[in-house]
């Protein structure tokens, strides 16, 4: 976080931001280029397994984000990782490298590449928040978005393991609601920034995410939030996919758009609707902005 | 805890149950050794309510060897791995971790996961990824249906998701997807030598499999 970090990182998109989360990518790009900073996309990445992987086989959970590493070595450069989970599996296996050598020969074996350690990832809260970047956003900020209530929610893996993330405080991480101050929105301080969504459990335990993204979207409604912020495809997903059912079992209806920090950032650098995907969502995210005269 | 089903704990002791608490503690690279039992795992864990055994019950049966009632439990597939239990845990034990060692230890003895729609969902996850070097949100939604029969649920979802593009129609291929299938192909070979490897640890037990110790000592003989 020095100012000698180059402006050029390596880009990981990773599976959802090529399909479920198409604004993510969109909204990041669009970030990217207004505040000067390169993102040049890893030409042949792969899958990080997310937790199916790790979950089922300890030297896969390693080898498939270890991969991802490695290419990034390649081009000397430090990687974001936009998704919190690819984030995650890339921080622990740079952890895992280190404690296990017999993993990172099988590695170098399988694929013909060396992974050092040398490069590293970052979160996008992290990438957002570092001094020349925030204020890139400060001197582009061209509309301030005055008068909304966001939620921050980060969920797990942008902090959790803390030994592995290394990033902002585990239970009471501000981050976010720092990035929101600069941008002139009003972030919410809510007691659920840091709980589950229930995460891969989306497709096969759907009533789980119901009830658990149903307790983050009262706790932020009930602290005033008008909309949910978030940096992570999978969080993404669940409270806005399941918010109608979230609202069955807590017998409330809610309303809360759910975007992507990067795309909130991108209003307030002035993007249109368009450019930043706001059209994609399922709770629509469009109405509030128009009601602020933010879009 | 009111969503107990589980039957009577018999207490295993001896070299068995050090055995299997050193094969997790091996795998997790943490001590569970140290739990002792003060419950704030179970107490953060935003899906203790849905578990049938709770973490810090978990915990104890890996300290008791009592390795067949840790390995058939859903609690290992109901936990989403979200790590609060792993921040907050005072003895530093890296529950999520553990529950990691459990899960992969299940597989590789051949237990059945107990969430059975989860381990579906697991497999066809990384059958996508082995593949294609990456995953494929609308094939794994359709094949995950045709498989657990849950032909209508989310169907709604599925469209309006479909619809406003958030559904790739194709599948993306990795250029690195040579290099994919031979991590793949590498795990699948370092499981298999892997057995002998841990020879101290695992090999009496995966030879044994489970239906040979489920019977005989899940049961209560001892």
């Amino acid at each position: 976080m020095t100012e000698k970090q180059p402006l050029r990182y390596a880009y990981y998109p990773g599976c959802s931001l090529h399909s479920t989360a198409r604004e993510y990518d969109l909204s990041m790009k669009v970030v990217a280029r207004a505040v000067g900073v390169e993102l040049v996309e890893i030409p042949d990445w792969n899958c990080c397994g997310a937790s199916s992987a790790h979950m089922t086989d300890p030297f896969l959970g390693f080898a498939l984000p270890g991969r991802v590493l490695a290419l990034a070595e390649e081009m000397g450069l430090d990687v974001v990782a936009p998704c919190a989970a690819c984030y995650g599996r890339l921080a622990a296996a740079r952890e895992e490298a280190a404690r296990h050598p017999d993993y990172v020969r099988r590695l170098e074996k399988a694929t013909g590449r060396r992974l050092s350690g040398s490069s590293r990832a970052w979160n996008v809260l992290e990438w957002l928040c570092q001094e020349r970047v925030s204020a890139a956003v400060r001197e582009a900020l061209k509309r301030p978005l005055q008068g909304l209530a966001v939620a921050p929610y980060y969920g797990c893996l942008l902090v959790r393991p803390p030994k592995v993330t290394r990033f902002d405080d585990p239970e009471r991480p501000v981050t976010m609601d720092r990035i929101l101050e600069t941008i002139g929105a009003a972030p919410v301080d809510f007691a659920f920034k840091t709980e589950c969504c229930g995460a891969s459990l989306g497709i096969s335990r759907t009533d789980l995410v119901s009830e658990l993204t149903g307790r983050i979207l009262a706790a932020a409604a009930d602290a005033g939030a008008e909309a949910v912020a978030v940096a992570c495809p999978l969080c993404q997903t669940n409270l806005d996919s399941r918010q109608e059912a979230a609202g069955l079992r807590q017998g409330r209806t809610f309303d809360l758009p759910v975007y992507y920090i990067t795309q909130l950032v991108g209003l307030a650098l002035g993007a249109s609707a368009r450019e930043l995907g706001l059209g994609r969502h399922l709770v629509d995210a469009m109405s509030l902005l128009r009601e602020k005269k933010l879009a | 805890m009111s969503t107990q089903t589980a039957p009577a704990l018999v207490l295993k002791g001896g070299p068995e149950a050090k055995t299997f608490l050193a094969e997790v503690d091996a795998m997790a690279a943490t001590q569970v050794e140290a739990c002792y039992q003060c419950g704030k795992c179970s107490g953060g864990c935003p899906l203790s309510y849905a578990m049938d055994y709770q973490p810090r019950q978990i915990m104890r049966l890996v300290q008791m060897g009592l390795d067949e009632e840790a390995l058939r439990s859903r609690t290992i597939w109901i936990c989403a791995t979200c790590y609060t239990c792993t921040a907050r845990c005072p003895r530093d034990i890296d529950i999520a971790g553990v529950m990691d060692a459990l899960r992969v230890t299940a597989l590789r003895r051949g237990v059945r996961p107990a969430e059975r729609n989860v381990g579906v969902f697991h497999r066809l996850f990384l059958d996508y990824v082995r593949c294609a070097g990456r995953s494929y949100e609308l094939g794994l939604i359709f094949m995950y249906k045709l498989r657990t029969l849950r032909l209508t649920e989310d169907l709604a979802l599925g469209l309006k998701m479909f619809t406003r593009g958030k559904l790739a129609i194709r599948p993306e291929a990795s250029r690195g997807r040579d290099e994919v299938l031979a991590i793949f192909r590498e795990a699948a070979a370092g499981d298999a030598g892997g057995s002998a490897a841990e020879a101290a640890g695992g090999a009496a037990v995966a030879g044994a499999g489970p239906t040979r110790s489920g019977e005989a000592e899940g049961g209560g003989a001892r």
